[in-house]
C-alpha cells in the first residue's frame, strides 16, 4: 500500500479548452499515423496514398459527398438527441432502440395509412408517431431511474433488442412480398408519407434539419432554463435541490426529450431517405453517437467535428476496403483504434503525473 | 408435439456462448468494472481460435491432425485474443481511468470489426465459393462427445452429447461462484467491487484485483465465442454469425442478479427461449416467431426492475459498478 | 509506587499541511499502559491529526513515536496493525453487503482457507469476552451506527490491537449506547489494553478516562489526572483566555421576529432524531449565533428551514418585513412541507450559505455568472435563462469583494477557498434577504477574508436583516453575535446574550445533554 514509486499522480483542475483540445489532437494525429501503418502493412500503400484514398473515399465525386453528408446528418442527429441525457449523467445507451422505434412508428403509419390520408398529413401523422414512440422509449428507463435507481445503462441496453424484435416481428407482418422477410420500398408507387425532395437532392431536407436541430440544441443546453437545469443535475443533485430544482422531473423531462428526438431521427431515416424499415437500419449509430458525443464533450458543435471525423474514416476505410478487396469492417477497426486513443488522452487532461524525487509519501 | 429431449439439447448448446459470456461479465463486474466490450471480446475470442485452428489446418495440408495441438492451438489463440482485448480495456479504464462505457461501446466495435475483418480475409485466402470459413477437421474433436452417449437414450442425449467446452463452461461457472463466494481471494474482489475505498484501507490492492477479474473474465468470455464456432457452428466462421449473443450475455448477468452457479441453469433458459420459436407451431404466423426471440430481454428487463423495487441489497450490482477509483478522491 | 510504563509516547510531534497550516506543534503526548486517555480539544485544535499519525494515515514532519518505550516508523495503517495500534474513525469503512465477520477478516491474509465458520467464532468469542451486542452474520446495511461502530473496535481487536484509539466514538451515538460504550472501554482497560478517546464533551471525559491531555489550535497545553479536574477547569484549558477580535458590533435596531422556529423535531433516513423540539425566534438587526460541538443538528435545522430536510414535527414561520404583524388579519408563513421552489415562489425572501460550498451552495464547474444563475434562473423571459443581470452581479461581486478570478466565466471549482465563499455570500446577500443564514461562514478562509465576511454579515444586520450565524469559533460567536444559541445533541441547551456571556459559559452550555435555561 505505500510502496514508494517514482510517479504520482494528481486530478488536475479543468484544463483551458485549447489544451485540452491540443492534447486530443496529439491522440488524433498519432491514432492516424497508428491507422495509417496498419493499412499500409495491408495494402502496401505509402501514406500519402492511404489518405487520398480516404479522402477519395469520403470526398471523392459528389455523389460521394452527399452520403458522406448523410451519414454525417444521421449520426450527429443521434449525437445530438442523445446529448441533454448524458450532460445529466444519465447514461442512456439506448438511442439504437429508440431511434428504430421511431422508425418502426413511422413505417407503420405510412404502411397502415396508405391511400387512407394524403400524403402530406400521412407525414405529419408519420412524425408525430415517431416522436411519440422515440419519447416512451425514453420514458421508460427515465421513469424506473428517477423514481428507484434502476440502473440506466442496463435498462436501455435492454429496451433496444425490444425494440428490435418488434421490429423483427413487424417486418414480417408487412412483409412484402410474403416469405421475403422483407418489407422493401415502402409506397414505392404512390410514395405516399415520402418526405418532399428539395433543391433536387435527395439528401439535402435531412442535412437542413439536422442543421437547425444542431442550432437549436446548442442554444437549448447553453441558453434555456432546462439547458441551465440539466447542467446542474448532471453537476450534483444536491445543489440542483438548493436552488429549487426538481431532480426527478428534470430527469424524466430530458429522457423524454432525448427519446423524441431520436424518434425524430428514425422518422427522417424512413420517411426522408430509405422509405424502408430493416432492424438494422439504425446499424449500431446509436452506440456511436454515445461515443461522439462524450468525445465532443457534450458540446453540439464539438460534435459536427467529432462526427465527421467518424464519418469521414468509415467512409475512407470502406473505399480502401473495396479498392483493395479488404472487408468492409476495415472501417471499424480503425475507428476503435481512434476511439481508444482519444479515450486514453483525456486521462492526460484530467490528471497530471508527478516526478517524485526524493523519498516522501506520495500523499 | 412438443419434442423435450430434442429441444432440450439444443437449448443447452445456445446457451453454452451464453454462459461462457455472463460467467466472464459477473467476474469482471464483481470488481466494479461494466465491461460493455463483451460482445467484442466474444468475437474477438472466436475469430483468434479460428484464425489458429485454420493456420494449422493448413499447415497439414489435409493431412490428419494431432488431437492435442487442434485443440490446444485454437485454445491458446483464443484465450489470448481475449486476454489482450481484457488488458486493453483495463489499461484504459483503470489504469487510465476511462469512462467505463465509452470505453466498452468502442472495444465493441472494434472487436466485432476485428472479428468480421479477420473473418472476411481468412473467407478470401481459403477461396471458397460461400461466405464462410470451414474447420470441420478441428471442430470434430471440439464437439467430440462420449462414445456411448447414443446410447443411453433420452438420459444420454440431455446429459452427455455435447463437446467438453460445454462442460468446461458449467465447471467455470461453478468454480467461479466457488471462488467468489467461499474464498479468501473473492472476498477480497467483491470488496472492491462494492467499495474501492474500504478495501484499499483494509491493504487490498485495488488495481491489481481490478486487472485479475476483468481480464480472467474476458478470457472465459472469449471461450463463449470460441464454443460457438467449433461447437455449435460446426467450425463454420461466418460474418455476424454469432449476432447479438453478446449483449445477451450481459443481459444474461442482470438476470442472474450476479451469480455464475445460477447462470447454468438460467443460460439454458434463455437458449432455450432463444430457439423456443422451432417449437412452437405458429402455423402461418411467422412473425411470432419474433416476439418469442423478444422474450430473454423482457424478462431481464422485468427481473432488473423488481430488483431495484425490491431493493434487497444483496440483489444490488456492484456498488462501485461502472467508476474508476481514484485514491485521493475519497 | 511503580514507575508507569507508556504504551505510546509522541515527541515533538509536528505536522504541516501545505506551507502556511500547521496542525500540529511540537506535540509531545504520552498513553500510559492500561489507562483511558481522554484527548480534548476543540474542533480544529489537531486532535484528529495527531492520532492520524499513530495510525499510519499521515506521517509526521518532525518527531519521534515510541510504540512500548521502542522508537517506531509508522507509514501506513498496516504498520500501525503490526505495532498493535488500531484507530476506530468517525466514518466507517465497511462494505455494506457483507456480514460483519467479513468485514472484520476483510484484507487479512491468514493461513489456510477461508473459514468464515471459525472466523465468526473468534468474532463471538471477542464479543462475548468484551460485552459486544453483534451477531457476526448480520450484514452491515442491517445495523445501526453503534453496531456498525462495534464492527469497527472489533476489527480492530481481531488483529490484535491493544492500543486503541476512538475518534469521537460518541459523536453518533444515543446517551444509552455511550453509557454501553464506555462499559465496554473499561473491559477492554481491565483486559490490559491502552485507550485514547477523541472528544469533546467535557462530561464524557469526565465519565470515563483516567487522564485527559488537552490540545489547543495544534499546540499541546498540558494534562491532567481526571479525578483531580472539573468542568470548569477543563473548559478553561480548552478554549484558553478570551482572544480579542475586534469586530464591530453595533447594538441591534428595533429588532422584529423574522423567523420563528417552534418545536421543531426531525429525523434522518435512518430513522434516528437528528433535532428534538428545537425553539427559538431569529429578530431583524440582529446576529443570532449558534453554537455547539460538531454535528449537534446545526446543518439539519438550517437545512429544515431551508426546506431540504423533511421537518416530523414543529412549526416553522417567517415574517415579511413589509406586512404590518399588528393587525391579526396577517399571519405569518408558514415554511413547514415546502420546498426551496415554493418558498421562492411564495416570496419567501430567504438567503442560505450552506456549509458545504461546492456540493451544494454552488456549481463547481461553472464560473460566477453561471453561479449567480442558481438564483436567478426561473426569471428569464420563457424559455430561456437571462444572463445579463447575472453577468452583472457577477461582475459587481467580483469588484465588491475582491474576488481573485480571471474571469467570470472561470469555474469556481478552481478559486481558492476565500473566493469561492466570497462568491457564494456574495451571492446570497445580493437577494436582500430578510433572513440570512450562514453555515460556517469563515471556516477554512484565512484571516482577511473572515474578517471580509464578518463586515458583510454585520452590515447585513444593520440594514435591518435577521442573520443566523452557525460557527465552531467561540471568540467569534462571543464578538460577533448578538445571542447566542446552543445546541447539543440535537437540542437547545441554552440561549445566551453573547454581550454579557463568556467562553467558560456557552462551553459548559455545548458540552451539557439535556437542555433547559442558561443557569447563573
Amino acid at each position: 500500500m505505500n510502496k514508494k514509486s517514482l510517479f504520482y499522480l494528481a486530478k488536475r483542475d479543468a484544463l483551458p479548452w485549447h489544451k485540452t483540445w491540443l492534447i486530443r489532437g496529439v491522440a488524433i494525429v498519432l491514432a492516424l499515423i497508428f491507422c495509417s501503418l496498419i493499412t499500409m502493412l495491408l495494402t502496401g500503400l505509402n501514406p500519402v496514398q492511404v489518405f487520398s484514398t480516404i479522402f477519395y473515399g469520403a470526398f471523392g465525386t459528389a455523389r460521394k459527398t452527399w452520403v458522406t453528408a448523410q451519414n454525417l446528418a444521421i449520426l450527429l442527429g443521434i449525437s445530438l438527441a442523445i446529448t441533454p441525457a448524458f450532460k445529466m449523467r444519465f447514461w442512456n445507451i439506448g438511442a439504437e432502440g429508440q431511434v428504430l422505434i421511431g422508425c418502426l412508428a413511422c413505417a407503420a403509419c405510412m404502411i397502415t395509412l396508405e391511400g387512407k390520408v394524403s400524403s402530406g398529413l400521412m407525414v405529419v401523422i408519420s412524425l408525430a408517431a415517431s416522436l411519440l414512440a422515440g419519447a416512451v422509449w425514453g420514458f421508460l428507463p427515465a421513469f424506473f431511474k428517477a423514481n428507484w435507481e434502476t440502473n440506466e445503462t442496463l435498462f436501455t441496453l435492454m429496451m433496444n433488442y425490444i425494440a428490435t424484435q418488434l421490429a423483427a416481428y413487424f417486418i414480417i407482418v408487412w412483409e412484402v412480398p410474403k416469405g421475403s422477410g422483407k418489407i422493401g420500398i415502402i409506397n414505392q408507387s404512390s410514395e405516399a408519407g415520402w418526405l418532399p425532395v428539395i433543391g433536387g437532392q435527395k439528401y439535402l431536407l435531412l442535412i437542413l434539419v439536422v442543421a437547425v436541430l444542431t442550432g437549436l440544441m446548442f442554444i437549448y443546453l447553453q441558453y434555456s432554463k432546462h439547458g441551465y437545469e440539466i447542467a446542474v443535475v448532471g453537476e450534483s443533485h444536491r445543489t440542483a435541490s438548493y436552488a429549487g430544482i426538481k431532480v426527478n422531473r428534470v430527469i424524466i423531462r430530458t429522457m423524454v426529450l432525448s427519446g423524441a428526438i431520436c424518434g425524430l431521427v428514425g422518422f427522417l431515416l424512413v420517411s426522408g431517405t430509405e422509405h424502408t424499415l430493416t432492424t438494422t437500419l439504425v446499424g449500431g449509430r446509436g452506440f456511436t453517437a454515445v461515443m461522439v458525443s462524450w468525445l465532443a464533450k457534450f458540446n453540439p458543435i464539438g460534435m459536427i467535428f467529432t462526427s465527421l471525423l467518424l464519418v469521414f474514416l468509415q467512409r475512407g476505410a470502406t473505399e480502401i476496403s473495396s479498392v483493395f478487396g479488404l472487408n468492409h469492417s476495415f472501417a471499424d477497426i480503425l475507428t476503435g483504434i481512434i476511439l481508444f486513443f482519444i479515450i486514453g488522452s483525456d486521462f492526460f487532461t484530467n490528471y497530471e503525473i508527478h516526478y517524485q524525487r526524493s523519498g516522501k509519501e506520495g500523499k | 408435439m412438443f419434442d423435450i429431449v430434442s429441444f432440450i439439447p439444443r437449448a443447452v448448446m445456445q446457451g453454452i456462448p451464453l454462459l461462457f459470456g455472463s460467467t466472464g461479465e459477473i467476474l469482471t463486474e464483481k470488481s466494479g468494472n461494466l465491461n460493455l466490450g463483451i460482445p467484442g471480446v466474444m468475437y474477438v475470442g472466436a475469430i483468434s481460435g479460428v484464425i489458429g485452428s485454420f493456420f494449422y489446418e493448413q499447415s497439414m495440408g489435409g493431412a490428419p491432425l494431432n488431437g492435442f495441438l487442434a485443440i490446444a492451438i485454437p485454445m491458446v489463440c483464443s484465450l489470448l485474443g481475449s486476454l489482450l482485448m481484457g488488458l486493453l480495456y483495463c489499461f484504459l479504464t483503470v489504469t487510465l481511468r476511462a469512462n467505463q462505457n465509452v470505453t466498452g461501446l468502442a472495444m465493441t466495435t472494434f472487436g466485432v470489426g476485428f472479428g468480421n475483418f479477420f473473418g472476411g480475409s481468412l473467407i478470401k485466402l481459403a477461396g471458397s465459393d460461400v461466405p464462410s470459413v470451414a474447420l470441420p477437421a478441428t471442430s470434430a474433436f471440439f464437439s467430440k462427445h462420449l462414445p456411448f452417449a447414443g446410447n443411453l437414450g433420452w438420459f444420454g442425449k440431455v446429459f452427455l452429447d455435447y463437446g467438453f467446452l460445454a462442460y468446461l463452461a458449467v465447471i467455470i461457472a461453478l468454480l467461479c461462484s466457488y471462488v467468489l463466494n467461499r474464498t479468501r481471494a473473492g472476498l477480497h474482489l467483491r470488496s472492491v467491487g462494492e467499495s474501492p475505498a474500504t478495501a484499499d484501507a483494509a491493504g487490498i490492492n485495488v488495481t491489481r484485483h481490478k486487472y485479475l477479474a476483468t481480464c480472467i473474465g474476458s478470457m472465459i468470455a472469449g471461450l463463449g465465442g470460441l464454443y460457438y464456432v467449433m461447437d455449435y457452428a460446426c467450425g463454420v466462421w461466418s460474418n455476424n454469425a454469432f449476432g447479438d449473443r453478446g449483449w445477451l450475455a450481459i443481459a444474461l448477468v442482470i438476470f442472474t442478479i450476479w451469480r455464475p452457479n445460477i447462470s447454468i441453469l438460467a443460460s439454458i433458459l434463455f437458449g432455450g427461449l432463444y430457439i423456443l420459436y422451432l417449437y412452437i407451431p405458429t402455423g402461418t404466423h411467422m412473425e411470432v416467431k419474433e416476439l418469442y426471440k423478444m422474450l430473454p430481454y423482457v424478462i431481464t428487463l422485468v427481473v432488473l426492475i423488481i430488483v431495484s423495487l425490491r431493493k434487497k441489497r444483496e440483489n444490488q450490482p456492484p456498488a462501485s459498478l461502472g467508476l474508476s477509483y481514484f485514491r485521493e478522491d475519497r | 509506587m511503580e514507575a508507569v510504563k507508556n504504551a505510546v509516547r509522541m515527541e515533538n510531534i509536528t505536522k504541516r499541511f501545505g506551507t502556511k497550516v500547521v496542525a500540529n506543534n511540537a506535540v509531545n503526548l504520552e498513553l500510559h499502559e492500561g489507562e483511558i486517555l481522554s484527548l480534548l480539544g476543540e474542533n480544529g485544535s489537531g486532535k484528529t491529526t495527531l492520532m492520524n499519525m499513530l495510525s499510519g494515515i499521515y506521517h509526521p514532519d518532525e518527531g519521534q513515536i515510541y510504540i512500548h518505550d521502542k522508537p517506531v516508523t509508522i507509514s501506513s495503517p498496516k504498520d500501525a496493525f503490526d505495532n498493535g495500534i488500531g484507530m476506530i474513525h468517525q466514518h466507517f469503512k465497511l462494505v455494506d453487503v457483507f456480514t460483519a465477520t467479513e468485514n472484520i477478516i476483510l484484507g487479512l491474509n491468514e493461513d489456510g482457507k477461508l473459514d468464515l465458520k471459525k472466523a465468526s467464532q473468534k468474532v463471538r468469542d471477542i464479543c462475548n469476552k468484551y460485552g459486544f451486542d453483534i451477531k457476526p452474520d448480520q450484514k452491515i446495511y442491517d445495523m445501526s451506527v453503534s453496531q456498525k461502530q462495534t464492527v469497527e473496535i472489533v476489527k480492530v481487536l481481531y488483529r490484535g490491537a491493544d492500543i486503541l484509539i476512538l475518534d469521537e466514538p460518541t459523536a453518533v451515538l444515543t446517551p444509552q449506547e455511550t453509557d454501553k460504550l464506555f462499559q465496554i472501554m473499561r473491559n477492554m482497560q481491565k483486559d490490559g489494553k491502552s485507550l485514547i478517546i477523541i472528544t469533546h464533551k467535557l462530561h464524557e471525559v469526565l465519565e470515563v478516562s483516567d487522564r485527559v491531555a488537552i490540545l489547543r489550535k495544534g499546540e499541546y497545553v498540558g494534562d491532567v489526572v481526571t479525578k483531580n479536574a472539573d468542568q470548569q477547569s477543563l473548559t478553561d484549558m480548552m478554549v484558553g483566555r478570551r482572544v480579542s477580535l475586534n469586530i464591530d458590533r453595533p447594538a441591534p435596531v428595533n429588532p422584529q421576529p423574522r423567523l420563528t422556529v417552534e418545536h421543531l423535531t426531525v429525523y434522518d433516513d435512518l430513522g434516528v432524531k437528528r433535532l428534538s423540539d428545537v425553539s427559538f425566534t431569529a429578530n431583524s438587526g440582529e446576529i443570532l449565533g449558534i453554537a455547539g460541538v460538531a454535528g449537534s443538528g446545526q446543518r439539519e435545522l438550517l437545512e429544515a428551514i431551508a426546506g431540504l430536510y423533511p421537518v416530523a414535527e414543529g412549526a416553522i414561520n417567517f415574517y415579511d418585513p413589509n406586512v404590518d404583524y399588528s393587525d391579526p388579519a396577517n399571519k405569518p408563513k408558514s415554511l413547514v412541507g415546502m420546498d426551496p421552489m415554493s418558498i421562492r415562489k411564495a416570496g419567501v425572501a430567504m438567503s442560505f450559505v450552506p456549509e458545504d460550498r461546492l456540493g451544494m451552495g454552488l456549481v463547481g464547474t461553472m464560473g460566477m455568472t453561471g453561479n449567480m444563475m442558481l438564483r436567478s434562473w426561473r426569471k428569464g423571459k420563457g424559455l430561456f435563462v437571462s444572463r445579463k443581470e447575472p453577468e452583472a452581479l457577477a461582475k459587481r461581486i467580483w469588484e465588491e469583494l475582491e474576488v481573485v478570478t480571471p474571469s467570470t466565466s472561470f469555474p469556481v471549482r478552481r478559486m481558492s477557498g476565500g473566493n469561492v465563499q466570497k462568491v457564494l455570500v456574495g451571492r446570497e446577500i445580493a437577494q436582500e434577504p430578510a433572513v440570512l443564514m450562514t453555515a460556517y461562514a469563515v471556516r477554512g478562509l484565512d484571516i482577511n477574508t473572515s474578517y471580509t465576511i464578518y463586515n458583510l454579515l454585520s452590515e447585513q444586520k444593520m440594514k435591518g436583516r435577521a442573520v443566523i450565524y452557525v460557527g465552531e469559533d467561540l471568540d467569534v460567536l462571543l464578538e460577533l453575535c448578538d445571542r447566542i444559541l446552543v445546541l447539543c445533541g440535537g437540542q437547545v441547551s441554552g440561549v445566551v446574550d453573547a454581550r454579557t456571556t463568556d467562553k467558560r459559559q456557552v462551553g459548559v452550555l455545548m458540552t451539557r445533554v439535556g437542555g433547559g435555561e442558561a443557569d447563573e
